[in-house]
């Protein structure tokens, strides 16, 4: 009889140790790896300070797999749009070692510092990023943008 | 001890409780509600093909698509390849037409969603893509010059009905081709510029009306497709007729989950339409095969791509073409991500029939060997036999 307690007593002890490693495995995972260390502002300060930059989708929603246009716009720190901005649009996802699956180019200027940026897809799930190299008469400057389907 | 005991046993109850229930997270949920058939958006105009949904094209279309009168030989079609009744594909490592190609014949459900054709996507709408074949010396092996003189002698009455009339082909040679062999170009070169316009049309409108035929082509509901419209009403786990056994759930969350298959394999078509080196192994004694750094060129260069004179509508349907990406060591043995629909009854896998069967697939993908060439994009998996097996029951699901 005691044999059988003790028996008990010591399946409780090694299921009580595997919830015990169990839990701690859990709690010390890493984070889902796209969400670790990138945020996702649609506006932000390009890398140099130079401009603010917003980049947004023109119709509001991202969509997966469709070729969609977004706006760039740029102003001065002090508000004012920066018009004959050169623009040059590069990224993929840094976690599948691709690059766009398309090439989306600047294909309008809108006015008020705000420019068409034409054939953006996003064909998977995941983290993208663009870069945008930024040319106008203020000089020229870099900004990322972290885009999450 | 009658206490300890009833403790222990319902302890043990609630552990076997938590393996044997498939519970699906929301977000699992979500990406499964994002693959069923269910999710498929109606086939979009092709604003490029005026005759896209034209009832008439489309049955011209599969009259030609079945005709051993559209090859060099008379005795290829694009059905001996595309077959009927093996969802349009031969179950040959590469395909055999005139003579022997380097390529796996791609299935057709579902195509005319596609933005890019062939594994490549060497040719921008379904249209353009199926003239390829019909000039290829090793697939169906013609000329387009023989093709319009074709058209008139047997589908005349039909074609000018649906297309308008025929240009004059009294003078125009019986075999000239731009693209073919030498007497046929030579021949094309004798045409005038009337004559090689109007065959060219004729041409185009073959291609048209193929590609209305083609657009019909839809994949079939599966035991997948049952399972998640269940769970899309709440049922969890889908019962009976619905369900799926555990592992094949198992296998369903590893494909969207740790194995990352849904990464690429994405939507209700099980494929993001974009190009991937994943390390596939050339064949030995083929011709160097780069995939789509290659084809950026050829597309370019079709006259029958969206910028060139045969499309129809405007030029705000020519996206894809426009913002292409045209260089990087990406696109270096890079190859279209196929749909997973029905793939489990159609081996052998990749696009010159590397794999003989899903378990090799699946075993590629988690062993995720260098590319002979560029840069594979897929990691290590380190999955187990019992999670290999599981990914290959789930596979399987799609194919029922």
């Amino acid at each position: 009889m005691a044999s059988l307690w003790r028996y008990v007593l010591a399946g409780l002890g090694l299921a009580a140790l595997l919830a015990g490693v169990l839990a701690a495995v859990y709690l010390t995972a890493p984070q889902a790896p796209q969400r670790a260390g990138s945020e996702i502002a649609r506006s932000k300060k390009t890398a140099n300070g130079l401009f603010v930059a917003r980049f947004e989708p023109e119709r509001g929603v991202v969509r997966q797999g469709e070729l969609q246009s977004w706006l760039l716009t740029l102003k001065t720190d002090a508000g004012t749009p920066v018009e004959g901005a050169a623009i040059a649009i590069s990224g993929g996802m840094p976690q599948h070692r691709h690059g766009l699956p398309t090439s989306p180019q600047a294909t309008d200027y809108l006015g008020d510092g705000c420019y068409r940026i034409d054939g953006v897809k996003f064909t998977m799930s995941g983290l993208w990023q663009l870069h945008f190299a930024i040319s106008a008469a203020a000089g020229s400057d870099t900004v990322v943008f972290n885009v999450l389907l | 001890m009658n206490r300890f005991s009833r403790l222990f046993a319902l302890l043990a109850m609630a552990v076997f409780a938590g393996c044997g229930k498939p519970e699906f997270s929301d977000a699992e949920k979500k990406t499964i509600a994002s693959l069923a058939l269910s999710a498929l958006p109606p086939l979009k105009a092709d604003t490029t093909n005026r005759f896209a949904d034209v009832p008439a094209a489309a049955a011209l279309g599969a009259t030609l698509f079945f005709d051993v009168g559209m090859s060099g030989d008379g005795k290829v079609s694009c059905s001996t390849c595309h077959k009927i009744d093996r969802q349009f594909q031969d179950d040959l490592p590469r395909a055999v037409g005139v003579g022997r190609t380097n390529r796996r014949t791609m299935p057709l459900a579902g195509v005319a969603h596609d933005a890019w054709f062939f594994w490549d996507g060497r040719r921008d709408s379904l249209w353009a893509q199926a003239l390829a074949p019909l000039e290829n010396p090793l697939e169906q092996a013609g000329s387009r010059a023989a093709y319009a003189h074709y058209i008139k002698a047997r589908f005349g009455e039909r074609y000018e009905r649906i297309f308008g009339p025929l240009p004059d082909l009294s003078k125009v040679p019986a075999n000239a081709s731009p693209l073919g062999s030498d007497a046929e170009k030579a021949a094309w070169s004798t045409m005038t510029e009337a004559q090689t316009e109007g065959v060219n049309g004729v041409f185009a409108n073959i291609g048209k009306a193929i590609a209305a035929f083609e657009r019909s082509i839809a994949p079939p509901m599966t035991r997948f497709d049952r399972f998640a419209a269940a769970l899309a009403t709440g049922i969890q786990p889908p019962q009976g007729e619905d369900a799926l056994s555990p592992e094949e759930i198992r296998g369903l969350k590893l494909f969207i989950g740790k194995a990352n298959c849904a990464t690429c394999h994405t939507g209700p078509r099980f494929t993001d339409g974009s190009f991937h080196n994943t390390g596939v192994p050339p064949v030995a004694n083929l011709p160097p095969d780069r995939g789509r750094i290659d084809a950026v060129a050829q597309v370019e260069a079709d006259p029958f791509n969206c910028l060139g004179a045969f499309r129809d509508g405007d030029a705000s349907a020519c996206g894809e073409l426009r913002f292409m990406v045209k260089a990087g060591p990406e696109l270096i043995r890079a190859y279209k991500t196929p749909s997973l629909r029905g793939a489990a009854s159609r081996p052998p896998y990749m696009h010159a029939g590397q794999f003989s069967s899903l378990d090799e697939v699946v075993a590629h993908y988690s062993k995720a060997p260098a590319s002979v060439e560029g840069v594979s994009e897929i990691h290590p998996l380190q999955l187990s036999d019992r999670e290999r097996a599981a990914l290959v029951a789930f596979l399987e699901t799609l194919a029922e």
